[in-house]
């Protein structure tokens, strides 16, 4: 098999894993050596399918001994397997890097025999890049659940990033459709990072030269849409990732049908990339807006608005806490206003040190005034051309989206579960949604 | 602020003939109609006044800049001058002239006309330097690396510090065929690198291992995209089609 093909087939198998920053650390170049890091990251390329290209994605290896009812290297599926030696892997990774078509490598793999073989290939790979072609720019490498912890710190020490996915959002899902990565085997090797880093940073405060570990943290992913926990449970489960592991990032990956099974939606099911989408808005909310999972969702209101985004949302259903005068608020509460974004907020915190803003001014530092004026005084005036005690009528007019506008896009089904009627739309997942204590799935 | 005149200043196009001019409308307590580059073929109603640059005066009006606005608003001035903006001379006249009326202050009046205007321009060659290193693609040509861009600001004095620092191990090149302008770093050199002006430069043809690299990446590129996801109009958004003409992926 030559590399063309063995590209094909590990890139093939790597894609559904949604991980693509090169953030998180800043490391400048050191002569001698090729590379360097940015903590910002860069993207050098997009795809096909719009998302950002910055580090040479593949598997080591697709050959996998585990069978997830989900994924598409799943031992039980018929599929061509590969696996690339160290030398192949080190020369794409340097070939690609200095021509600047990538930031670094992400590496993953299947499962090969076992947790602890699959790591020491990984290893033995990544140790030829780093130590023997002296590469210094960016990698990202998978941990493999249920590995012996000295390999898992092994690879820690030669990574920027490192990632354990999450895979699915409950442990009964988890139990369904992954029963060979369990929840603890999960969670082991993420504390095992995370307190990795933290006896790290506490050894570089005294020895400067200390061979950094993870020094641009950890991240994870959960698949959407393939089982059936709610939006609420969802948020509240990376709210708590956040937290109690002081990730970075937490990724959101639309299920794909890319394999038939009783337990997963039918092939025919449209990924859910608007449900993604509304993730990744409240996971934005969560990390730079101040927001809590508990305001964004709440048991009665457990999804997310396919016509609002949660921010709109919120602010629709607050009107009380509005209009907020820009000369005067908090910046935290600018922030909480629709068409005002961390960039604006700064922007005018900044500018009305200097000079009283109008609304004139606004426009001119960024601010969404289409959206803003319903929620905004400034100087105490206001250009909201409507009342603004109905909030139906205040979301009617910043929705970015109406129900005759839905049909015209592609087809995108807003219920798992059965086919939606027109007027009563409000939520993502209405009614027949199984309770998750697991009896199975119900097929559309 | 120095009354309008009707006179016209022309000068060489360096940054240092900038500063003179300055240096002159500051002296003359006048602000000129317009000012272009020597070279500019249009006649003008007004009269001419040819701008001589002498160094020795364009750095103490940079010192002066520094010294009584701020060392940020010379930077900004500075870099100011490598964008595309229309009438960009003049526009940096009126921002400086406001610095020394406002001080370092000058830099937060985001709502002012001129300030705006500088602020927008600057952020529009921010984001472009920062494109044109994502999307830069570097060719193998026997013993340096080759890159092209096609920038509408003057975006290379932004970027060649990064690839320095990056590819210090490889001599490379970088030419910006819009303004005519290069950059050639040799490794182990005791210099950083050197810029140079060329009207047009013509690259050797790739060799087979670079060929086989480049298809490679098509393959990657290729392959590394979802099928049930496809969406151009996203990844026009988030890499403008101008890049797409020196970017390997987009080159069958």
């Amino acid at each position: 098999m030559d590399i063309f093909e063995k590209l094909e087939i590990l890139t093939d198998a790597a894609k559904y894993d949604v991980a693509c920053t090169s953030s998180g650390v800043d490391r400048p170049g050191v002569k001698g050596k090729l590379g360097s890091a940015a903590k910002a990251g860069i993207c050098h390329s997009f795809a096909a399918d719009g998302r950002c290209i910055s580090l040479l994605k593949v598997l080591m290896s697709n050959d996998c001994a585990f069978d997830c009812t989900y994924c598409v290297n799943r031992r039980s599926n018929e599929c061509s397997r590969a696996s690339f030696t160290p030398q192949e892997l080190c020369e794409l990774t340097m070939e690609f890097y200095r021509r600047n078509y990538i930031e670094g490598l992400f590496l993953s793999s299947a499962v090969v025999r076992n947790p602890d073989y699959t790591c020491e290939l990984m290893l033995r790979a990544l140790k030829m890049l780093r130590e023997d072609r002296g590469f210094w720019g960016y990698v990202h490498v998978k941990a493999i659940p249920g590995a012996n912890p000295r390999l898992t710190e092994q690879l820690g020490m030669y990574a920027d990033r490192m990632s354990v996915n999450i895979e699915l959002p409950s442990q009964q899902s988890l139990k369904l459709l992954a029963p060979q990565k369990s929840k603890e085997k999960i969670l082991a090797p993420m504390t095992q990072i995370r307190d990795g880093i933290r006896q790290n940073s506490k050894e570089i405060v005294k020895y400067k030269a200390a061979p950094r570990f993870v020094p641009a943290g950890q991240s994870t992913q959960m698949i959407i849409g393939a089982t059936p926990e709610s939006d609420r449970q969802i948020l509240a489960l990376t709210e708590g990732l956040y937290k109690i592991y002081s990730l970075k990032r937490v990724f959101f990956s639309a299920y794909m049908p890319v394999v038939e099974d009783r337990a997963l939606p039918a092939l025919t099911t449209p990924p859910p990339l608007l449900r993604e989408h509304r993730l990744y808005q409240a996971d934005w909310l969560l990390r730079f807006y101040g927001f809590t999972a508990g305001e964004i969702l709440d048991e009665k209101n457990p999804d997310f608005n396919p016509f609002l985004d949660p921010k709109c949302n919120w602010a629709v259903n607050h009107l009380e806490q509005f209009p907020v005068e820009v000369n005067t608020a908090p910046y935290e509460m600018l922030l909480r206003v629709p068409g005002i974004g961390v960039k604006s907020a700064k922007r005018i915190r900044s500018a009305r040190r200097q000079c009283r803003l109008d609304f004139d001014g606004l426009k001119k530092l960024g601010v969404v005034l289409k959206r803003a004026r319903f929620f905004i005084l400034c100087g105490g005036k206001s250009i909201s051309p409507l009342p603004m005690d109905n909030p139906a009528v205040i979301a009617g007019a910043i929705s970015e989206r109406s129900p005759a506008q839905r049909d015209l896009d592609t087809p995108e089904q807003l219920s798992l579960f059965g086919p939606q009627k027109e007027a009563s739309v409000k939520s993502l997942t209405k009614g027949e949604v199984p309770g998750i204590e697991g009896d199975g799935f119900l097929s559309p | 602020m120095p009354d309008g005149t009707d006179i016209v200043y022309r000068y060489d196009g360096s940054y240092q003939g900038f500063l003179c001019c300055v240096a002159e409308s500051c002296n003359e307590k006048k602000m000129p109609q317009a000012i272009q580059l020597l070279d500019e073929p249009q006649g003008s109603l007004f009269p001419l006044r040819a701008i001589e640059t002498r160094p020795g005066l364009a750095t103490q009006v940079e010192r002066s800049i520094t010294e009584r606005v701020s060392p940020e608003v010379k930077d900004m001035v500075r870099r100011g001058f490598l964008t595309c903006m229309e009438e960009k001379e003049l526009n940096l006249l009126r921002f400086i002239l406001l610095g020394y009326r406002y001080g370092a202050q000058v830099i937060g009046l985001s709502t002012n006309d001129v300030v705006h205007r500088l602020d927008k321009a600057l952020l529009y060659l921010k984001n472009e330097a920062h494109y044109s290193l994502e999307f830069l693609r570097f060719a193998e040509c026997g013993g340096f690396l080759a890159a092209m861009l096609t920038p509408n600001n003057w975006v290379l004095p932004l970027i060649v510090g990064h690839f320095c620092e990056r590819l210090n191990t490889e001599n490379f090149l970088i030419y910006d065929k819009n303004h005519g302008m290069g950059f050639v770093h040799r490794t182990g050199a005791r210099e950083r690198g050197e810029f140079f002006y060329a009207e047009a430069l013509e690259l050797p043809e790739p060799t087979e291992e670079e060929e086989r690299y480049q298809e490679l990446w098509r393959r990657f590129y290729d392959t590394i995209a979802v099928e049930g996801r496809i969406n151009p109009k996203l990844r026009r958004g988030n890499m403008p089609m101008r890049y797409w003409e020196n970017m390997t992926e987009f080159q069958r």
